[in-house]
């Protein structure tokens, strides 16, 4: 229990730092925002890669994980290259 | 590697993060937030390939399906069109649901790493990162489904879907207690099915033009099921990420329900675009107006009038990105500021089918971002505006939302283009838009109405402009 306590500290500090931050996002950089979200939210391939990295693990719950690297990974290299893509069109006058 | 190096590099990783949203705060250094973000997460998967852990001889087959879903990625960015930028948010959010299930699922059967109560809440971990998975992947897929228009992007209500909610609901609690207390994987895949099929009603219950307010929860969904996997997994950083992205989605959630004077929880279980429509007693000056028709433009009008014009401000809508007017509209501009006049682009929070959409389609037609206003920048302005040109926009423009009690648009944060000298709406007929309201503005004289496909009718006055 005192694990998920602690656990629970993170997320609730994490949640508020994050609110702090992303208002201070620009309207106009709402949409990259959303494709850079959508890439840091492929961090689940790291648990993904513990699970299926696992000594002990079972075939079918390797097999799993690694079906689920597959999609975020999909997500991490999309997401900042589509971010990317995008910042790099907008441009000042002149 | 020590695993207390791999702690460190953890937190390396969420600090870049966090830095590379806060980069997003202005032009000048988003690029560079966005480098940061790159590297944090590189950080975190070469550390966690060397974490003790992860035994060696699976390393291989790990970063063999991790390079091959990158490619996947890397196809998916470089060839995605800007208009279907909404569809690819669409699904990677998909992606990120459905990956939070199989990690779930993956760790529950590989039961044995805790005992007695700590067994407990592990399950009840497992079947939260489940479920809030289950949901964000298929809705998520819907979501995708309706902006590609494979399916009807009209709300679609199940009868008492109260009811049927709130049993979903208890149903859910029911299975929970009998998955974590008892370790009944049966009642874990029930629930997955169950919440599968909840994502697809709660998403296909939201009509085409709130899609934004959806795309947005479904990006929030998305960090809370990337942080559920985190408690699953005992690791901070997913938590960390997840509560980021999570954190983000509820604030742009909560931006366009505001933009549109409506609570989220109207947006998600109200009626609106369903019920809509129905052409309630009309306001006797309106009526009037209505009778009186609409003032026309022919391209030669539109063309002369904006020839004399020294300011114009064009308000874009989803229709341009349908009608793929952007093009054409900075030719529009080029001509107009070559004769000296200023011309800046008004932005309303939901224009579009994406948080900023707009502006990225803007962006890509080589439009500078300084000359692209916020609604609250731009709006005092109207005023002194010689002509407004508005392109595949409705709703937003509506002033009845200013001054018509009656309205069910009355209260919503407009762009009040009827205070300009001269207003050209460019649009294919007469029907009334999302919201099914009638638009006073038509009827005003000093509006004009162009008909037409929005790229058309711009190519055309483009053309009469420069040959006049």
């Amino acid at each position: 229990m005192a694990e998920f306590v602690d656990h629970l500290t993170v997320f609730v500090l994490a949640t508020c730092v994050g609110w702090y931050v992303v208002w201070k996002v620009t309207p106009a950089l709402h949409t990259p925002l959303m494709s850079a979200t959508n890439a840091i939210s492929g961090i689940i391939a790291v648990g993904a890669i513990a699970t299926g990295g696992m000594a002990g693990a079972s075939d079918t719950s390797r097999w799993i994980a690694l079906a689920a690297l597959f999609l975020a990974m999909i997500n991490v290299v999309g997401g900042f290259w589509v971010t990317q893509r995008m910042l790099h069109m907008f441009r000042k006058k002149g | 590697m020590d695993t207390s190096i791999v702690a460190v590099a953890y937190l390396v990783a969420a600090v870049l993060f966090i830095a590379g949203l806060a980069g997003l705060s202005g032009q000048e250094t988003a690029r560079r937030g966005n480098a940061l973000g790159m590297a944090g997460m590189a950080i975190a998967l070469i550390a966690t390939l060397l974490h003790p852990d992860v035994s060696p001889e699976h390393v291989g087959i790990i970063v063999a399906v991790a390079l091959a879903g990158g490619a996947l990625g890397a196809v998916l960015a470089v060839r995605v069109e800007m208009t279907a930028m909404p569809e690819l948010v669409a699904l990677l959010h998909s992606f990120v649901g459905l990956s939070a299930v199989l990690v779930g699922f993956a760790s529950a059967l590989q039961a044995g790493h805790h005992d007695g109560f700590a067994a407990v809440v592990h399950r009840g971990e497992v079947f939260i990162d489940v479920v809030i998975g289950a949901v964000t992947f298929t809705g998520s897929i819907v979501a995708f489904l309706k902006l590609r228009g494979s399916i009807s992007g009209a709300a679609l209500i199940v009868p008492g879907r109260h009811a049927v909610n709130l049993g979903v609901g208890a149903v859910t609690l029911g299975l929970m207690a009998t998955y974590a207390g008892y370790d009944q994987l049966g009642a874990l895949l029930a629930a997955t099915a169950l919440a599968a099929a909840f994502g697809v009603v709660l998403v296909h219950a939201i009509g085409g033009a709130d899609m934004p307010v959806a795309v947005s929860l479904l990006n929030s969904y998305s960090g809370w099921t990337a942080a559920a996997a985190g408690f699953v997994l005992g690791n901070d950083l997913l938590i960390i990420t997840g509560a980021l992205v999570g954190s983000s989605g509820a604030i742009l959630s909560y931006i366009m329900c505001k933009a549109m004077n409506r609570s989220i929880w109207n947006v998600v279980f109200g009626e609106y675009g369903a019920t809509a429509g129905g052409a309630s007693a009309l306001d006797p000056a309106l009526a009037a107006a209505v009778a009186r028709g609409v003032n026309t433009a022919s391209i030669d009008e539109a063309a002369q009038i904006l020839r004399s014009a020294t300011s114009v401000i064009v308000v874009p809508g989803y229709g341009m990105a349908v009608a793929q007017a952007q093009g054409p509209v900075r030719e529009l501009a080029e001509l107009l500021e070559a004769q000296g006049a200023t011309v800046r682009y008004a932005i309303h929070p939901v224009a579009g089918r994406l948080p900023g959409h707009m502006n990225v389609l803007l962006a890509e037609a080589n439009v500078p971002y300084d000359t692209v206003l916020e609604m609250d920048d731009i709006n005092g302005d109207f005023p002194h505006t010689d002509a407004v040109l508005v392109l595949g926009a409705n709703d937003i423009v509506n002033p009845a939302a200013l001054d018509d009690p009656k309205s069910p648009l009355y209260g919503m944060p407009t762009l009040e283009v009827h205070k300009a000298r001269a207003v050209f709406v460019v649009k294919r007929s007469m029907a009334a838009g999302y919201a099914g309201v009638d638009n006073p503005l038509y009827y005003k004289d000093n509006t004009m109405m162009v008909f037409g496909d929005a790229r058309k009718v711009v190519e055309q006055i483009v053309k009469a402009m420069a040959h006049g």
